[in-house]
């Protein structure tokens, strides 16, 4: 998938401005990761499991990862348009991307994230 | 619309309904939407789903103290809010008052990416939390079908769906989903058969270049409902669905008899003009007095303090106040008394729905007691001829449940006054007056008849009608051996009779005084034989008492001579007298 355009939802909060950067290199910034879930399901456990094996084996300390689960705070579901769950939002680096499901598939997330190396996570 | 006497739908199912508040929509399906179950909303663009939605739920929150959510798919909260307006509805201030939530889902095709398994638990926290927040009995989606375009794995979609309608029966609430009308099912992408409680289908044809929006409930479980497609519109107080027909003719009906303002028009209908809330057609050719008659009708109506409203068609207020001065007809203080009122419009100016839609606004506001269509023809030419007679079937329906007495005039083309188009639209009428034109003598003169009257005995006579700077009036035409005269040929042969009734006075008089004359005659000669036969009498009795004279002194002279003679005569006498008596005595 390629994305073309991200209008960003004002509600989102932006943390701070999109730096430059070439696309081949690695970010410069953290990158911003959240992570809705709606409650504890099978499906939930699965996609926090592998964000966080992501961020522990790619981004390192390059990953800011927040999980939020829309059950606790709902309002948060409607402030970041979320319809699907689990759903990962790359909030940075732009654009804003979301990925639904439980992340058993996230060959895009690395395309989109500009991981060269395309170390594989084990499943 | 709430009081037309439709509702005769028995109310006894146990089916709770919610009303929509929406005009018509609760007549249709006998007291609103099922209650606590999801209707679906179909039909192609630029039908009025979004809008009919959105109605609900302002509907319920201002008139059935309903909170509300609408969520949206399609238009963000400032663009509804922005639409609504439009319809005189105040959003915004719903909102804040906490009756309703709108939430507005955005789902992007270009960012989302499916990575596995999902599920659509976000739309219910999210619904979820909405409806928590303000306690709402009524929620909106719309249009849901976008999430087909914009979410991957359609199985998963399907089976979410289903759950959802699941989850919004258990929260109780009455929902309304819209959908876009597919090619072939109700639906794009098949949503009827998850919602099968209620299907509305709205649509939106052309018809001589003319568009009308319709609306047909095609599905109602547990419950009756008008089936047939029934027009709507929407105006600047939201949809008005108006029923062709009203589910039935149980309107009361009055006794009371109004006159027409036309002594001579009141003497023909039983001597007491029309009745209350019936309904009159006025049909004639152009030129023979339609207006008048209705602007007399109106004059009569508003003098008796009763509120008149007068649809024009053709003309302007001030030019038929004006125009009904030149006869005597003084409207304008009328209008000042605010007993009557115009409303004109070309027919021309929007469809017939939008018409029908105005008048129903004008009568609901202004409560008239009469109503004027002049001329209701020009009207129903701006629509087809069914849906015409049915708009005028709606009318009179939607008037005689108010009793309001309804004139309609109705302009004939030439020829005979008595066309087909009429004859159905007459059916509908309770009176029928037919003015026409006289042409003869190279003049033309207008005359009326009463060609039926529901429920008064009248008159079957042709009057002609004479318009003066007076007024109008009726008067007899003549009919005789040669056919029926009016205008100047009647009144020739009104001078005609008038001289012949004269002459035949003056023979009269002079066979009177001749006969006179000869009775004189005759009395004279009985004058004359009797003083004649008075003569003759005297003779008679002077004859009677020279024979007693000359008797007695023959008698005297015999009694003389026999005491001379000593003789026995008075025994004689007395034997003759003795005689005489006994022969009268047998």
């Amino acid at each position: 998938m390629k994305a073309m355009k991200s209008p960003k939802p004002k509600s989102t909060r932006r943390l701070r401005p999109a730096l430059k950067q070439s696309p081949a290199s690695h970010p410069e910034g953290k990158c911003i990761l959240r992570l809705f879930v709606a409650g504890a399901t099978v499906r939930s456990r699965q996609a926090i499991l592998r964000v966080r094996e992501l961020c522990a084996a790619e981004l390192k300390d390059h990953c800011q990862l927040e999980v939020i689960d829309i059950y606790q705070q709902p309002g948060l579901a409607r402030e970041n348009q979320i319809v699907a769950t689990p759903t990962l939002i790359v909030e940075f680096p732009p654009p804003l991307r979301r990925f639904i499901g439980n992340l058993a598939n996230i060959s895009g997330l690395f395309v989109e994230l500009d991981l060269v190396k395309k170390v594989r996570i084990t499943p | 619309m709430k009081n037309n006497g439709s509702k005769s739908i028995p109310l006894k199912t146990l089916l709770p309904k919610c009303p929509t508040g929406i005009q018509g929509l609760d007549e249709i399906t006998g007291g609103g939407l099922p209650r606590g179950r999801p209707t679906l909303v179909c039909g192609g663009a630029g039908c009025g789903k979004t809008l009919l939605a959105a109605e609900f739920l302002v509907r319920g929150a201002t008139q059935f103290g309903e909170p509300g959510v609408l969520m949206a798919f399609e238009e963000t909260e400032k663009e509804l809010k922005a639409n609504v307006a439009s319809l005189g509805f105040d959003l915004e201030g719903l909102v804040r008052r906490k009756m309703i939530v709108i939430d507005y889902v955005r789902v992007e095709r270009s960012e989302v990416q499916e990575s596995g398994e999902y599920d659509l638990e976000g739309l219910f926290v999210r619904l979820g939390h909405a409806i928590a927040a303000i306690g709402a009995q009524r929620v909106v989606l719309d249009t849901l079908e976008v999430l087909f375009a914009s979410l991957p794995n359609e199985a998963i979609l399907r089976s979410e769906l289903r759950r959802l309608f699941r989850w919004l029966k258990d929260k109780g609430v009455t929902a309304v989903i819209t959908a876009e009308r597919g090619r072939e099912s109700m639906t794009r992408h098949g949503l009827e058969e998850y919602v099968s409680d209620c299907v509305i289908l709205l649509d939106h044809r052309i018809n001589d270049q003319i568009a009308t929006r319709h609306l047909r409930v095609v599905k109602y479980r547990g419950a009756l409902h008008g089936t047939n497609e029934f027009p709507f519109l929407i105006g600047d107080e939201g949809i008005s669905v108006l029923p062709i027909t009203s589910l039935s003719l149980n309107h009361k009906v009055s006794d009371e008899r109004i006159a027409t303002g036309i002594p001579r028009l009141d003497a023909m209908l039983g001597g007491r003009g029309f009745f209350r809330g019936s309904s009159i057609l006025l049909t004639g050719t152009p030129g023979t007095g339609k207006t008048i008659v209705s602007a007399n009708f109106a004059q009569a109506a508003a003098r008796r303090g009763e509120r008149v409203l007068f649809f024009s068609f053709e003309e302007s207020p001030d030019q038929i106040i004006r125009n009904m001065h030149s006869i005597g007809l003084r409207l304008e203080p009328l209008v000042k008394r605010g007993l009557l009122r115009f409303h004109s419009a070309r027919p021309s100016l929007y469809g017939l729905e939008m018409h029908l839609a105005r008048m129903f606004k004008e009568i609901t506001t202004f409560k008239p007691h009469v109503v004027i269509i002049d001329p209701i023809t020009s009207l129903m030419d701006s629509g087809t001829e069914s849906e015409g007679k049915g708009m005028v079937t709606r009318l009179v329906d939607y008037l005689k449940a108010g009793q309001v007495t309804s004139l309609f005039t109705s302009l004939t083309q030439g020829g005979h006054a008595l066309q087909q188009s009429e004859a159905a639209m007459s059916s509908l009428m309770d009176s029928w007056l037919l003015l026409q034109d006289f042409e003869g003598n190279g003049e033309r003169n207008r005359v009326l008849y009463v060609l039926k009257a529901r429920g008064m005995a009248h008159s079957n006579q042709i009057r002609e009608f004479l318009i003066s700077d007076r007024g109008v009036d009726l008067v007899d035409a003549y009919i005789g051996p040669s056919g029926v005269l009016t205008g100047s040929a009647r009144a020739a042969q009104e001078a005609l009779e008038k001289a012949a009734g004269l002459s035949s006075q003056q023979e009269a008089a002079r066979r009177k005084r001749e006969l006179e004359r000869k009775r004189e005659v005759i009395e004279r000669q009985i004058n004359g034989l009797r003083s004649d036969y008075e003569s003759e009498t005297m003779e008679l009795r002077r004859v009677d008492e020279q024979v007693g004279t000359s008797t007695l002194m023959l008698t005297t002279e015999r009694t003389a001579s026999g005491i001379l003679r000593h003789a026995d005569a008075k025994v004689a006498v007395h034997a003759r007298n003795r005689a005489r008596n006994g022969k009268v005595k047998s």
